[in-house]
């Protein structure tokens, strides 16, 4: 029984980022009939605005200290960041740690401008394109966008650990012993999740959206200007995006290819999902996150070999095969 | 000639005069000069050049003519390597053999793979594919190891029993495959002057298969099969209306695509008697994808032209560092010198995906025909007057 807790609690992290990842996916193929291959660079850009943020905070003077000598007999040259230098010792230690939480507030504003710049700047001009057209110039700007970041922060992971507080290990029940930081990526998540869909569920500009979705150009008839509100739509799946990827910087360390590592499966999961349908979308993210972590079980290699790599592209095809629109794909969209 | 009409045997022989005079064109700055590293006339490049002419050709009989966009080609060729590299330890050296399997195999898989993936279109199939090959790429890491040698790769041994072959040559190593004897390692060394062409017996089986490879194609593209293909592009809608069955000439179409593919890792396997997964895995399917794209979808030789351009810019461009840049620009006052080095920097050596990222990106949004439309339109520049004159026969447009 503790075994079965603990694999799906281990499918749930993964599980997370597949969604926030698809749900992202999911909002830009929904409003915009575009495919998006660049999104898992978006999840790779959130990784390094974390990164970004803890150089930034970690900037710091040097002074020399005339009491102490180095094992060279120097004098010592003390490393202050200026944040400590700013807010004393104790609180700049604080800040410094909680890096990466604060990066989901660095993260916002930049993942958005990232959003609306590429809307305008690239995807407006390829609605009425082809999809083999929107996958491929979406690619070519995925790997622009990787090898950007290439170049500026190396080809290494970069580790971006999570606050003290929040590191090491929880015990839920006894024999269940779970990392404290996936719980909080895990209710992260759901946090998100749940505040896209009441966005959309509860507000006037989410009425809108969803009636765009629906039928896009009924609601341009009535006078509304739903070009502007999808590129909203694209910001804020930027920035979904770019949050799952500030947060996951503590499970694994990022490096620029950990967006196209992503971006392949994702595209499993809406799929499965269905393409166009949001709940799918989550729904799919935390079934083959779950699955894929009971297939990574003993019991189940010795079984079936090999079964822990392949059975989230199994499972795809199978779906793909016998329901042809997904999960919960809608009637109409991309049914060919 | 070889039953293609007059243009298309221009055509023909132009690519078969261009291939087999590559050592030249390749080549053609002197040995010592500054501009040599500009020089692809080596045989490794050059080889790999007529390879992925191939596999690129074989990806736009899919792509080009009915529209699938496979995102999981490479598997195909990752199959065709293994199974040549298996011939070699299992068989003999001749690379005859290793070829034929490589292509079989790589044919029946791409039939299972095509049978299931082509049920469904656009993206699902895009997905379908990409799934597939990583499938096959995830296999060949880990669960498949007996067959595949896993991370390190299959290699020779001088353990092999090689039926047709020795174990190992007399001097105790293991032997170089060759074509009836004649090695593919072998070359020989032309020096005019202060130039120096190379001409390896590898390159020249490569370009002879890949000139038949590419008459293939042709006549493909001209038969009514490929008329049929074309129409499946166009409006596939329309053609199931007419009452007729589409799915075996896209299944043949993905079928023939893959024995292309096949037939390049077996090629490559020749050349160097390695396989390794990462040949499978969906970057190299991508890859594939952009050469294709590059040079121009749909047309004859823009593939090959797309696989060169690609393959030339990943090894030349990629050798240029700052010391290189320094010395172009050392014409330049100091300031101004260090400036456009910084600038450029960023773009070559290591930095040359981000040149091929802007390039493709450039191509897909401005160009969608690729190289040949570049091409085409300058053509149209020069020939201005000419082309208005035809217009008033050309403005009639298709009914659609």
């Amino acid at each position: 029984m503790d075994a079965i807790i603990l694999q799906i609690l281990n499918g749930l992290d993964k599980g997370s980022a597949y969604a926030l990842i698809a749900l992202g996916l999911t909002l830009i193929f929904g409003t915009l009939g575009v495919v998006n291959f660049a999104h898992g660079a978006l999840f790779m850009i959130g990784a390094f605005c974390a990164v970004t943020l803890q150089r930034l905070l970690n900037l710091s003077f040097e002074t020399i200290d005339p009491d102490k000598t180095d094992f060279l007999g120097q004098p010592l040259k003390v490393k202050t960041p200026y944040v400590e230098s700013w807010f004393g010792p104790d609180v700049g230690a604080t800040i410094i740690d909680w890096s990466v939480p604060l990066a989901i507030l660095f993260a916002i504003p930049i993942m958005l401008v990232i959003g609306f710049v590429m809307e305008r700047g690239l995807i407006k001009h390829f609605y009425k394109r082809p999809h083999a057209d929107q996958i491929l110039v979406t690619f070519g700007l995925a790997i622009v966008l990787q090898e950007i970041i290439k170049a500026n922060f190396g080809a290494n992971p970069i580790q971006t650990p999570a606050p003290e507080l929040l590191s090491g290990v929880a015990t839920l029940m006894d024999g269940v012993v779970y990392p404290v930081w996936r719980i909080v990526y895990f209710c992260f998540a759901a946090l998100i999740i749940g505040g896209v869909f009441a966005f959309l569920q509860f507000t006037t500009f989410g009425m809108v959206v969803r009636a765009g979705m629906a039928d896009r150009e009924t609601v341009g008839l009535l006078g509304i200007d739903i070009d502007r509100r999808f590129t909203i739509m694209f910001g804020l799946a930027a920035a979904v995006a770019g949050l799952a990827g500030v947060m996951y910087g503590p499970i694994n360390a990022p490096n620029y290819h950990m967006g196209m590592d992503f971006l392949v499966l994702s595209f499993v999961v809406v799929v499965v999902g269905g393409m166009g349908s949001l709940p799918g979308a989550v729904l799919a993210g935390f079934v083959l996150g779950i699955l894929e972590s009971f297939a990574s079980t003993t019991w189940a290699t010795t079984t079936i070999p090999g079964i822990n790599q392949i059975i989230i592209y199994l499972v795809a095809i199978i779906i793909l095969l016998t329901r042809p629109r997904g999960l919960m794909g809608r009637a109409g969209v991309m049914e060919d | 000639m070889f039953g293609l009409d007059k243009k298309d045997t221009t055509l023909l022989l132009v690519v078969a005069l261009l291939t087999l005079l590559a050592p030249f064109i390749l080549n053609p700055f002197p040995t010592d000069s500054g501009l040599a590293q500009f020089n692809a006339g080596y045989p490794d490049l050059m080889q790999r050049f007529v390879i992925f002419g191939i596999f690129a050709i074989g990806f736009n009989i899919l792509f080009g003519l009915t529209g699938y966009l496979s995102f999981g080609h490479a598997a195909f060729l990752g199959v065709g390597s293994y199974s040549a590299v298996w011939m070699f330890k299992l068989l003999s050296m001749n690379i005859i053999p290793a070829i034929v399997l490589s292509v079989v195999i790589a044919g029946l898989f791409a039939l299972v793979i095509g049978y299931v993936s082509l049920r469904r279109s656009g993206i699902y199939f895009s997905i379908l594919t990409l799934a597939f090959a990583q499938m096959s790429f995830a296999l060949a890491y880990s669960v498949l190891t007996p067959i595949t040698n896993g991370e390190t790769g299959l290699q020779l041994t001088l353990e092999d029993p090689r039926i047709l072959g020795t174990s190992a040559t007399a001097d105790g190593s293991i032997p170089v495959t060759n074509l009836f004897g004649l090695e593919m390692r072998s070359a020989t060394d032309l020096v005019i002057g202060p130039w120096s062409f190379t001409f390896s017996a590898g390159y020249y089986v490569c370009a002879i298969v890949m000139l038949v490879a590419f008459y293939l194609a042709i006549r493909i593209f001209r038969s009514p099969f490929g008329m049929m293909l074309r129409a499946i592009k166009s409006n596939q809608n329309r053609l199931n209306y007419t009452g007729l069955n589409s799915r075996p000439y896209t299944l043949a179409a993905f079928v023939i695509s893959g024995m292309y593919a096949g037939l390049a890792g077996g090629l490559m396997a020749s050349m160097d008697p390695l396989a390794g997964a990462e040949r499978m895995q969906w970057t190299a399917s991508g890859e594939v994808v952009l050469m294709t794209i590059l040079g121009g979808a749909g047309t004859l030789i823009g593939p090959v032209l797309g696989a060169g351009m690609i393959k030339y810019f990943e090894n030349i461009f990629s050798k240029i560092n700052d010391n290189v840049l320094h010395g172009w620009f050392a014409w330049m006052p100091d300031g101004i010198e260090d400036l456009t080095v910084a600038i450029i920097h960023p773009f070559i050596g290591k930095g040359w995906h981000l040149t091929l990222g802007i390039l493709f990106m450039l191509v897909v949004i401005f160009l969608p025909g690729g190289l040949v439309e570049g091409g085409q339109r300058i053509m149209r520049l020069f020939s201005r007057k000419k082309a208005t004159k035809d217009d008033k026969s050309k403005a009639k447009q298709p009914a659609e």
